[in-house]
C-alpha cells in the first residue's frame, strides 16, 4: 500500500472518528432535551428548567463540534476520494445532499431559537423547536445510514458507461442492512447519551449529594439505558446475521476464521498471525460459532480462505468487535445494577457514583469500535464488489496530507480536551 | 426539457451567494472582535449567536450541490486547493468551537478562546479568498498567480469586514454602533480597494475573462455592472449614520453585483478553461432526484430562515443564554 493511500485513510480514518463522537451524543440527547423541556412545560417544576438549560449547553457544544469536522468531513470526500464521486456519485451525492436540505438546515436553525429564544416565542413554540431540532437530528442519521449501508450493501444501481446510476432510489435507500444499521446505530446513540448524562449527574452528585437536578436525571438515564442496552444487544445480534447473509468475509474477520469448516469453535481470544494466517494462544468454544451463526453445531461457516485476498485486515476486527462486545456487557450490568439500587436506596452510594462517572464515555468506546468493526470490515472496497478503496484515493502528494493530517491531529487533540474539560466544568457546577 | 446543468449552476450559485453574505457578515464580526472591549465583544458575538450554525449550512449545501451536479468537477476543484480547503477548515473548526467554549471559560482561558475566534474568523476569510483567486485563474502554477490568489485573499476579507460593521450597525445601538460606522468606513476603503485591484488585475491574469469583458460594443453594457456598484458604494458610504438598515441592505448588493460579474466572467465553466457545465454534469437520473427534493424543501429552508430572524429582530442586548 502506498504512502499517499495510507495516509489520506488515517487521514479520513481519523476525522471520521472524530465526527462521529459528536452526533452520537446529540442525536440521543436531543430526545432526553425533548423530556426534559416537556416535563418542565407540564410540572413547572424549576428544577427541570435549571435541567433543560444545563444540558441544552452541553447539547450546543457538542453540535458546534459535530458540525465543524461534519464540513471537513464534506471537503474531504472530495479532497482524499475523488474516486469515488466519478464512480458512484450519482447514487452517493444526492443522499448526501438530501441530508443536508431536509436535516442540516432544519437543526442548526431551530438550534437557534432553542438556544437563544426561551424568552422571545411561546412556551408551545419552543418545545417544537426541541422536538423538530431532535427529528432533524434522527433524519440526519437516516441518510447518513442509507448511504454509508448502501456502501456496505449495495441494491438498485445499474451501471452506465462505467459509471453507477440509481435505477431505484427506494431499493438503493432502503437496502438490505440499512433498518439493522439505523436501528443499530440510534441506540448506540441513545445509550451514549444516557452514560454522558447519568455519568456527569453523578459527578455532580459527588459534589452536591443533594442537587435536586442532578438526582432526577441520573435517576432518569440509569433507567432508559436499562431498557435500551438489552434492546441493543437483541438488535446487534439481527445486524451481525444479516451481515453474515451479505458481508461473508467481515464475519470471517470478526471470528479470525481462517479455514471454511463445518462445526467451526468459537474463539473468544487470540494472537491473530496475519502472515501465517492463523491464531495463536486461541481459547476456543468447540462447535459455538456454527451454533451461533447457523443455529447447528455440525453447519458449515465460510472462512477467510474463501475469499482469496479480498478480506478485511483480520486483527482489527476480531480485537474491535471483542471491546464493542466487552463494552455492551459492562454497560448492561451498570444500567440494571444502578437501576435496582437507585430504586432502593434514597441516596446512592459513592462508590455507584464513581462508576457512573468513569462510564460516562463509554458510548463513545462501543460506538467507535463498533464502526471499526463495520468501516474496517468492509475492506478492500469503497463499496463492496464496485470500488476498491485504493481506487479511490486523490492526487494529492503525501507531504500534503502528511501536512493537513497534522494539523488535524493537534487541532482535534486540543478541541476534544477542550470538549471534555468544560463538560466536566459545567456538569460539576450543576444545573443553574 | 429543461436543461438540469443550467438549473443546478444557478441553484449552487445562490447557495455560495447566500453563504458568502449569510457567514460573510459573521465572520466580519469575528474578525473585527479586538478592536472591540470586553462588553461589546460579548454583545458582538451575541448578534450572530442564533444564526452562525444555520450560515455555514449554505457552505455545505454549496460544497453539496457542486458534489451531486458535477461529481467530476468537485474532486478536481478540491484536490487543486488542498491546502487552502484544509486551513479554511481549521479555521471555520476554531471559529465554531470558540463560540461555545468562550462563554463557558473564564479568566485567561476567555481571552484565549476570544483569541481562538479572531483567528479562526481571520484564518477562514482568507483561505476562502485565497480559494476564489486560484479558481478564477483555473489552478495555473506561477508566482504571479500565486500573488493574485494573495490579493484576492485580502479583498475578500476587507468585503467581509464591511458586511460585518453593517451587521452590527444594523443590530447594535450606542457606543458599539458608532464604532461599528466606523469600521463600516474602513471596510469601504478596503473593498474599493480589493474589487479595484482585483477587476484590474483579472483581465491580465485570465484570456478568457479579458476577451468576455473587452468586447465591443458589449463593453459598453458591461460597464453598468462596475457602474451601480461604484454607485451603491457612494450610497453606503453616505447612509453609514445615518440609517441602521440601509448600509447592511448596500454592502449585500455590492456582493450580489460582485457575485455576478463573477459568474459572468467564468460562465460556462465550473473549472476554468477545462471543464464546462455539460462536460461535469452527473447523469440525469441523479439530478431529477435531487430536483424533485430540492424544490420541495428549499422554499421551507427560506420560510423558516426569515422565520428564525425575525424572532430575533431588533438590537441586541448582553445576554447571551436567555
Amino acid at each position: 500500500m502506498d504512502e499517499a493511500l495510507l495516509l489520506a485513510r488515517w487521514q479520513f480514518g481519523l476525522n471520521i472518528a472524530f465526527h462521529i463522537l459528536f452526533p452520537t451524543i446529540t442525536i440521543g440527547l436531543a430526545w432526553l432535551l425533548v423530556v426534559f423541556r416537556v416535563r418542565y412545560e407540564r410540572t413547572r417544576d424549576p428544577a427541570w428548567l435549571r435541567t433543560y438549560k444545563l444540558w441544552v449547553k452541553v447539547f450546543a457544544l457538542s453540535f458546534a463540534m459535530g458540525v465543524v469536522s461534519g464540513i471537513t468531513m464534506s471537503f474531504q470526500f472530495g479532497t482524499n476520494w475523488p474516486g469515488y464521486m466519478n464512480k458512484v456519485g450519482n447514487v452517493a451525492g444526492p443522499l448526501l445532499a438530501y441530508e443536508v436540505l431536509t436535516a442540516f438546515f432544519l437543526e442548526a436553525t431551530f438550534l437557534g431559537v432553542m438556544l437563544f429564544g426561551m424568552n422571545r416565542v411561546s412556551g408551545r413554540v419552543h418545545v417544537a423547536s426541541a422536538i423538530i431540532v431532535a427529528s432533524g437530528t434522527t433524519l440526519s442519521a437516516f441518510w447518513i445510514l442509507a448511504l454509508n449501508s448502501w456502501m456496505q450493501t449495495p441494491t438498485g444501481h445499474v451501471m452506465e458507461q462505467g459509471v453507477l446510476i440509481a435505477g431505484s432510489w427506494l431499493q438503493v435507500i432502503f437496502n438490505p442492512s440499512f433498518p439493522f444499521r439505523l436501528a443499530h446505530m440510534l441506540l448506540a446513540s441513545g445509550i451514549t447519551a444516557c452514560f454522558v448524562v447519568a455519568g456527569l449527574s453523578a459527578w455532580r452528585l459527588l459534589r452536591a449529594p443533594e442537587d435536586p437536578s442532578a438526582q432526577k436525571t441520573l435517576r432518569f438515564a440509569t433507567h432508559v439505558a436499562a431498557v435500551l442496552v438489552p434492546v441493543q444487544i437483541v438488535v446487534g445480534d439481527f445486524h451481525g446475521l444479516n451481515t453474515l447473509e451479505h458481508q461473508p468475509a467481515k464475519i470471517a474477520a470478526v471470528e479470525a476464521l481462517w479455514k471454511t469448516q463445518s462445526g467451526a469453535p468459537l474463539t473468544l481470544f487470540a494472537i491473530i498471525n496475519e502472515e501465517k494466517k492463523r491464531n495463536e494462544y486461541a481459547v476456543e468454544v468447540p462447535k459455538a460459532l456454527s451454533i451461533i451463526l447457523k443455529h447447528d453445531p455440525d453447519g458449515l461457516v465460510l472462512g477467510l480462505n474463501h475469499f482469496g485476498k479480498d478480506h478485511p485486515p483480520v486483527a482489527p476486527v476480531f480485537w474491535s468487535f471483542r471491546i464493542m462486545v466487552g463494552m455492551g456487557i459492562l454497560m448492561l450490568v451498570l444500567a440494571w445494577y444502578g437501576t435496582w439500587k437507585l430504586r432502593r436506596a434514597a441516596a446512592p452510594s459513592r462508590l455507584l457514583l464513581w462508576c457512573f462517572a468513569g462510564f460516562t464515555f463509554s458510548g463513545w468506546i462501543a460506538t467507535l469500535a463498533g464502526w471499526m468493526v463495520t468501516e474496517i470490515g468492509r475492506q478492500p472496497w469503497l463499496v463492496t464488489g464496485i470500488l476498491r478503496t485504493a481506487d479511490a484515493v486523490g492526487k494529492a502528494s503525501g507531504a500534503e496530507i502528511g501536512a493537513s493530517l497534522t494539523a488535524y491531529v493537534l487541532t482535534y487533540a486540543a478541541l476534544l480536551i477542550s470538549y471534555m474539560v468544560v463538560l466536566t466544568h459545567l456538569a460539576g457546577k450543576g444545573a443553574q | 426539457m429543461i436543461d438540469l446543468p443550467i438549473v443546478f449552476t444557478v441553484l449552487m450559485g445562490v447557495a455560495i451567494l447566500a453563504y458568502v453574505v449569510l457567514d460573510g457578515y459573521d465572520l466580519g464580526v469575528g474578525m473585527l472582535l479586538p478592536a472591540a472591549d470586553r462588553d461589546e465583544q460579548n454583545r458582538m458575538v451575541a448578534s450572530i449567536g442564533p444564526f452562525w450554525d444555520a450560515n455555514e449550512t449554505w457552505l455545505v449545501l454549496g460544497i453539496g450541490l457542486l458534489l451531486v451536479a458535477f461529481p467530476v468537477a468537485h474532486g478536481e476543484i478540491l484536490g487543486a486547493l488542498y491546502l487552502p480547503v484544509a486551513a479554511m477548515l481549521v479555521g471555520l473548526m476554531l471559529r465554531g468551537v470558540a463560540f461555545e467554549l468562550r462563554i463557558k471559560a473564564e479568566g485567561w482561558h476567555k481571552e484565549l478562546w476570544n483569541w481562538l475566534f479572531w483567528a479562526g474568523s481571520t484564518l477562514a476569510s482568507l483561505s476562502q479568498g485565497f480559494m476564489l483567486g486560484r479558481y478564477i485563474t483555473g489552478f495555473e502554477p506561477g508566482m504571479g498567480y500565486w500573488l493574485f490568489a494573495l490579493i484576492v485573499a485580502g479583498g475578500l476579507c476587507g468585503g467581509y469586514v464591511l458586511l460585518g460593521a453593517t451587521w452590527l450597525v444594523l443590530r447594535t445601538d450606542g457606543p458599539l454602533q458608532a464604532k461599528a460606522i466606523a469600521w463600516g468606513r474602513w471596510g469601504l476603503l478596503w473593498v474599493a480597494l480589493g474589487v479595484a485591484m482585483v477587476s484590474l488585475v483579472t483581465p491580465f491574469a485570465s484570456e478568457t475573462v479579458r476577451e468576455k469583458w473587452f468586447d465591443f460594443p458589449r463593453t459598453l453594457g458591461l460597464m453598468v455592472l462596475p457602474g451601480a456598484t461604484a454607485a451603491i458604494w457612494f450610497w453606503v458610504w453616505h447612509c453609514l449614520g445615518r440609517s441602521d438598515w440601509k448600509p447592511f441592505a448596500g454592502a449585500v448588493a455590492i456582493y450580489v453585483l460582485a457575485f455576478i460579474g463573477l459568474a459572468y466572467s467564468l460562465f460556462p465553466y465550473v473549472v476554468m478553461d477545462r471543464l464546462t457545465i455539460w462536460d461535469a454534469a452527473a447523469h440525469p437520473s441523479a439530478l431529477v432526484f435531487m430536483l424533485v427534493g430540492t424544490s420541495i424543501v428549499l422554499p421551507f429552508i427560506v420560510g423558516y430562515t426569515i422565520y428564525a430572524y425575525r424572532v430575533f429582530h431588533g438590537k441586541v442586548r448582553g445576554d447571551y443564554y436567555e
